[in-house]
């Protein structure tokens, strides 16, 4: 009950404390819209050759005429109704947008995520045990080169091996074949959806849609998460209560996995909010590669066609999820660590 | 002067794999400077009829959409990635250090809620934030080395402040204050020198790091234009024609870009090695 | 039981560094019977800690023994395989670590890691596991064991986490206790908590003990014998009594006068017996008041660290501030060399309020000059990035105004010879010192601007004792010669005694008691001040010689 309680009360603390930062972000994106090129009004105008009074009148009806601050008032105002502005490429409300392509970058970064994981702890952990063995060289060798290929070069040569020489994956253009039927929408994440429908077929042509492009992200950040397990359970195992721990005689196993894996998870952890957030970023590349349709390529395509309003949206958008994610790892932080909720 | 020099080289045999990727990093910033000199084709002239050949022995990389030998492009692309990523790290690691030690060294309010904002700001998706900040500034070259140096800022601040935070209250600083020095004299001449060696490694690890940063923008056309050689664009053009085959146009400057980004990071490895062989990962 | 339980024959230890293989043990024999207590004694680099740990094999993977044999019960284990180690320890040879803090897992409870300890030998279910867990845990007395039993090692202080390691050492009953400094950085009344409850159990049960320690005083409070080392070697090994009386060996001869008793002396500690016994010190009555700090408060955050404490110092007179961690006196000295502002109360220097100075510009006042400070580590005290000649020259370019090269070269040579430096050292970096050779330059540093007041803020707890004690020579030298006044902060009360005329007593940021030094150490009147004396361990071995 009361460690119920504690979470609570370290959830509330946290949100508190994120409320800056998102503050800082919105004045961010604010700021982003007055100092980017182009005057807005001449966007809502019905054409290239609106009268001057045409403009102003806009102008007016958008508040552009007010004092900054003013101006800003009115902007958090219409954040707190949920009103991100209208795209000018879809036409529609940039919320609406961003509500329907955000499943497919989150079902590619989580997927990528657990990869990247299921791969980095049980690598980082035997490498760790094994220190200076071949394993652990070659750990380190596959790391070092993971991090230096750009994701989008790793995305491309995957396809040309799997795609052109192999012929093993789909055309990687999207989540789903475009001539297959389109897909249930229940929670928009297709390997849940088409589960839940029972249509395997459907989840197979999904999941080799997805492969690719989650390696190629995976890829990315297998070093950081790696390096991270291996080091950080290097440490604990030279740690003096790791000695008392076999000076008493336990078993190799127990001094392994009861003392030192629950100590060294802490700074991965860590890493993994980190890591997270490189992804959210990556996955603009990564999306572009394989014309994904997630809410970072909508970004990119509205950044390089001028339309301003999806790309404050997809940054609001992001700091909102990295706010989430990072509550979620300090709660894990507060459940693995008891030292943190002693304070 | 010499001295040091020895133990350079000395330390240097004892680190094979830092060695090399010293003599790498000498080698990219020869081919930065010389790159006029020694492509063998003009990098953006274009030869229709010769368009997308494979490697060969007259294209020892093969030519692009447009005929343009990818060798030569890729050797004058070198001068601009390295500037741009060195410009960006030189810049966020002067103002970076100079901020983190100063709050390091001041402690109190300020120092707490800079050291909050940074933390802050490190997990936050940096490359977007780059991407706005390119698309605010404008899509011009000087924008993406702003955009990169500010994204690097954070990671500078935070370190040049722990590490003063942890020798704030050494005795050896107390005892500066004791002889009488002023705080200006014991940040320059006493903290700074101290916590140098660390920031090298700092540097060389973000120098990879604000490589593959400037090539992304540039791959998603921010940034640099076409024609400019310039590893980004070119993997973004060969990006079309890699469902056909051909390999090459994306492949070498993949590779280019990895063998900067390894140099450098092979080189910030091995400088901590050598600092604190405890921290080897 | 016929027989040792434990004989090493001949062990040598080496360890492969970067330099080559390093010899740390070379050749040392040692018996114990069983029940047996021993006391392995040395200075840093002695290999008195590598010999336990090649006994149990925690040795880190650099090491490998060439030579020599290690018998346990008979049966010899210097290289046994893996398995019939981790049957031996914890069952029959266990061991307490030091800094327990560390040794304990910080993220599981004390009770499970007790637990755990029994576990790693016998197959029990976990309410039995439970019960013997809390039996031990009282055993070390933990009071409110069965509340404690929950708790994280984060929420014990360091005496009360050796307990638990204590606890867990002795859950399976073994034959053979080896204690690696089990009581370094605790306080000198938890450290007698601690060694008495080590005493009393090992005693209790049986059991062997091998205490390894720096501390000539625990070895002869704790053990029957003694076995004193040098770089790697044994240099004597005799009954506890007989050592202390009659040392044979020089080393052991040096070690013995350099550990501070309470009748010793300066002189006697670097073992000079001056032909006329040098008068003590004593302060000219008409001296006048030099430093005088009245009801100073100090707060961090919402605790306060110092209380109200008011003292005064005469010129040339020499003040000892004691107690032990938390007390406050390490807190009181900065604030006394004005590198920590006080929250409350004034300070006077030469009738002057230099509290009234801000701490920011204070370095550009002509009393920084009069008040300098010696630090606790000397290693942690020089500027890595400077060489000692530097060290020394910038306070006096700084404080004492010389500018021209000269003038400071020859400054910065006469004070290094004072303190016992040759002038070819001054040319070197700190890492190329030693600790001795560092502490020296610490406090050259500090007197070469002649400043009237000298803080020392425990300038010797981290010297092996004969470097202390050379070291305390040399300042009480200093003293005499340059009419300093001291403020002589430590946790060591015989060392107080002899570097102070007047001393006052600190716990929980009060003064406890205050008092000239040799009638306050005769006739404590305060009650902690009676348990501080009373647990400093008795250096004549009485304990040992009656037991």
């Amino acid at each position: 009950m009361s460690a119920l309680l504690n979470i609570g009360r370290r959830v509330g603390k946290h949100l508190l404390a994120s409320l800056p930062a998102l503050f800082g972000v919105v004045l961010f994106t604010f700021l982003l819209m007055r100092v980017l090129p182009g005057d807005p009004a001449a966007f809502f105008a019905s054409g290239p050759n609106a009268g001057q009074a045409e403009m102003a009148q806009i102008r007016e009806t958008m508040g552009l005429d007010r004092p900054i601050p003013e101006q800003f008032v009115r902007y958090v105002g219409d954040l707190a109704r949920g009103n991100l502005g209208q795209s000018m490429t879809t036409g529609q409300p940039v919320i609406a947008d961003l509500a329907e392509r955000m499943p497919a970058s989150l079902e590619l970064t989580l997927f990528a995520l657990v990869l990247a994981l299921a791969l980095a702890l049980p690598l980082g952990i035997l490498a760790a045990l094994r220190p200076n063995s071949l394993l652990d060289h070659g750990v380190r060798f596959v790391c070092t080169l993971g991090v230096c290929v750009p994701t989008f070069v790793t995305g491309l040569l995957l396809i040309y091996v799997f795609y052109y020489l192999l012929g093993l994956a789909p055309d990687p253009t999207g989540r789903v074949d475009i001539f297959a039927a389109p897909p249930p929408g229940i929670t928009g994440f297709l390997l849940i959806d088409f589960l839940l429908v029972g249509d395997l077929a459907g989840w197979k042509a999904a999941f080799g849609q997805l492969i690719l492009p989650a390696c190629t992200m995976a890829l990315f950040v297998l070093a950081p998460l790696a390096r991270m397990t291996r080091a950080s359970l290097l440490s604990v195992l030279g740690s003096d209560f790791i000695r008392t721990a076999r000076s008493v005689g336990m078993s190799d196993w127990r001094v392994v996995v009861v003392y030192a894996l629950r100590n060294a998870l802490l700074p991965v952890l860590t890493i993994i909010g980190i890591v997270f957030s490189t992804m959210l970023g990556a996955n603009v590349l990564v999306e572009k590669v394989f014309s994904w349709p997630g809410i970072g390529s909508y970004a990119l395509d509205a950044l390089l066609a001028s339309d301003y309003a999806p790309v404050q949206g997809f940054v609001l958008l992001i700091a909102v999820i990295f706010v989430m994610v990072n509550l979620i790892i300090d709660v894990l932080y507060g459940i693995v660590d008891p030292r943190i909720s002693l304070q | 002067m010499s001295a040091t020099l020895r133990h350079a080289g000395w330390v240097l045999r004892g680190n094979p794999v830092t060695a090399c990727a010293a003599a790498g990093a000498v080698v990219l910033v020869a081919i930065a400077v010389l790159a006029p000199w020694i492509t063998p084709y003009d990098p953006i002239a274009s030869n229709v009829p010769a368009a997308l050949q494979p490697p060969s022995a007259t294209h020892w990389a093969g030519t692009d959409q447009l005929g343009r030998d990818i060798f030569s492009r890729l050797i004058g692309a070198t001068r601009l990635d390295l500037g741009i990523a060195v410009s960006a790290v030189l810049l966020s690691f002067a103002a970076g250090a100079t901020i983190g030690a100063l709050c390091g060294y001041a402690g109190g309010r300020v120092d707490r809620s800079v050291g909050r904002l940074v933390d802050v700001l490190m997990a936050f998706p940096l490359f977007v934030l780059a991407m706005a900040l390119v698309a605010a500034l404008g899509n011009r070259v000087e924008n993406i080395v702003i955009a990169t140096a500010l994204i690097n800022l954070p990671f500078y601040i935070r370190f040049a402040r722990a590490e003063v935070n942890v020798r704030r209250h050494a005795g050896w600083v107390e005892a500066a204050r004791a002889g009488g020095e002023s705080h200006a004299t014991i940040v320059l001449a006493y903290l700074l020198p101290n916590i140098l060696p660390a920031m090298a490694v700092q540097i060389s690890l973000n120098l990879g790091w604000a490589i593959l940063n400037a090539a992304g923008l540039s791959f998603l056309g921010l940034g640099v234009q076409a024609p400019t050689p310039e590893w980004g664009i070119m993997v973004a053009e060969g990006a079309r024609f890699i469902g056909n085959g051909q390999w090459w146009l994306v492949a070498f400057p993949g590779l280019a870009l990895m063998l900067a980004v390894l140099c450098f990071n092979l080189l910030g490895d091995g400088l901590r090695d050598i600092l604190d062989p405890r921290m080897r990962t | 039981m016929s027989g040792p339980l434990l004989d090493i024959q001949n062990l040598h230890v080496a360890f492969s560094t970067r330099a080559g293989m390093v010899e740390a043990v070379r050749g040392i024999d040692l018996q114990l019977a069983p029940g047996g207590t021993l006391a392995v004694v040395g200075e840093s680099g002695s290999g008195k800690s590598v010999t336990a740990y090649a006994v149990t094999q925690l040795l880190d993977r650099a090491a490998r023994i060439p030579k020599g044999r290690i018998l346990f019960r008979g049966e010899d284990i210097t290289r046994a395989d893996p398995a019939r180690m981790k049957a031996l320890r914890g069952a029959a040879i266990s061991m307490v670590f030091q800094s327990p803090r560390t040794a304990l897992n910080p993220i599981r409870s004390i009770g499970l890691q007790v637990m755990d300890a029994i576990a790693a030998h016998e197959n029990l279910p976990k309410a039995v596991l439970r019960a013997r867990a809390l039996e031990l845990l009282e055993a070390v007395r933990i009071r409110d064991a069965d509340k404690r039993f929950d708790a994280y090692p984060a929420e014990l202080s360091g005496g009360m986490c050796q307990r638990v390691m204590i606890a867990m050492a002795i859950a399976c009953n073994p034959s053979l206790l080896i204690a690696d400094e089990p009581t370094t950085g605790l306080d000198v009344t938890t450290q007698k908590t601690v060694m008495d409850l080590i005493a009393g159990l090992t005693a209790e049960r049986g059991m062997a003990l091998i205490l390894i320690t720096h501390d000539l005083g625990l070895a002869a409070s704790y053990c029957r014998d003694v076995m004193v080392m040098q770089q790697g070697r044994v240099v004597e090994a005799a009954p506890a009594v007989d050592i202390f009386r009659h040392p044979s060996h020089p080393y052991t001869r040096r070690l013995v006068a350099a550990s501070p008793t309470p009748t010793s002396t300066v002189d006697e500690l670097v073992g000079e017996t001056p032909s006329v016994a040098r008068a003590p010190f004593a302060v000219p009555r008409e001296a006048r008041v030099l430093l005088d700090a009245s009801s100073i408060v100090k707060r961090f955050d919402s605790t306060l660290a110092v209380e109200d404490v008011s003292l005064t110092l005469k010129a040339g007179e020499s003040l000892g501030l004691v107690g032990e961690s938390g007390s406050g006196k390490s807190t009181l000295s900065r604030i006394v060399c004005r590198l920590a502002d006080a929250d409350g109360g004034r300070l006077l220097f030469d009738g002057v309020d230099i509290g009234a100075i801000p701490l920011r510009t204070f370095h550009e006042s002509p009393w920084r000059r009069e008040i300098q400070i010696v630090f606790q580590d000397p290693h942690e005290s020089l500027n890595p990035r400077f060489t000692a000649f530097e060290c020394i020259a910038r306070p006096v370019r700084r404080l004492a105004k010389l500018t021209d090269g000269a003038q400071v070269k020859r400054r910065v040579e006469e004070v290094a010879e004072r303190c016992g430096l040759s002038p070819d050292l001054l040319s070197r970096f700190p890492h190329q010192l030693s600790g001795g050779q560092k502490a020296r330059i610490g406090i050259a540093r500090a007197v070469a601007v002649e400043p009237r007041l000298l803080v020392l803020d425990e300038p010797t707890a981290a010297l092996d004792v004969s470097v202390q004690a050379v070291v305390l020579k040399l300042l009480d030298d200093l003293r005499r010669d340059e009419g300093l006044a001291f403020l002589f902060v430590s946790h060591d009360l015989n060392v107080v005694r002899m570097m102070c005329e007047r001393t006052i007593v600190m716990r929980h940021g009060r003064i406890v008691e205050e008092g000239e030094s040799h009638a306050l150490f005769r006739n404590p009147q305060a009650a902690y001040t009676r348990e501080l004396l009373g647990a400093i361990p008795h250096f004549e071995p009485v304990q040992a010689a009656t037991a």
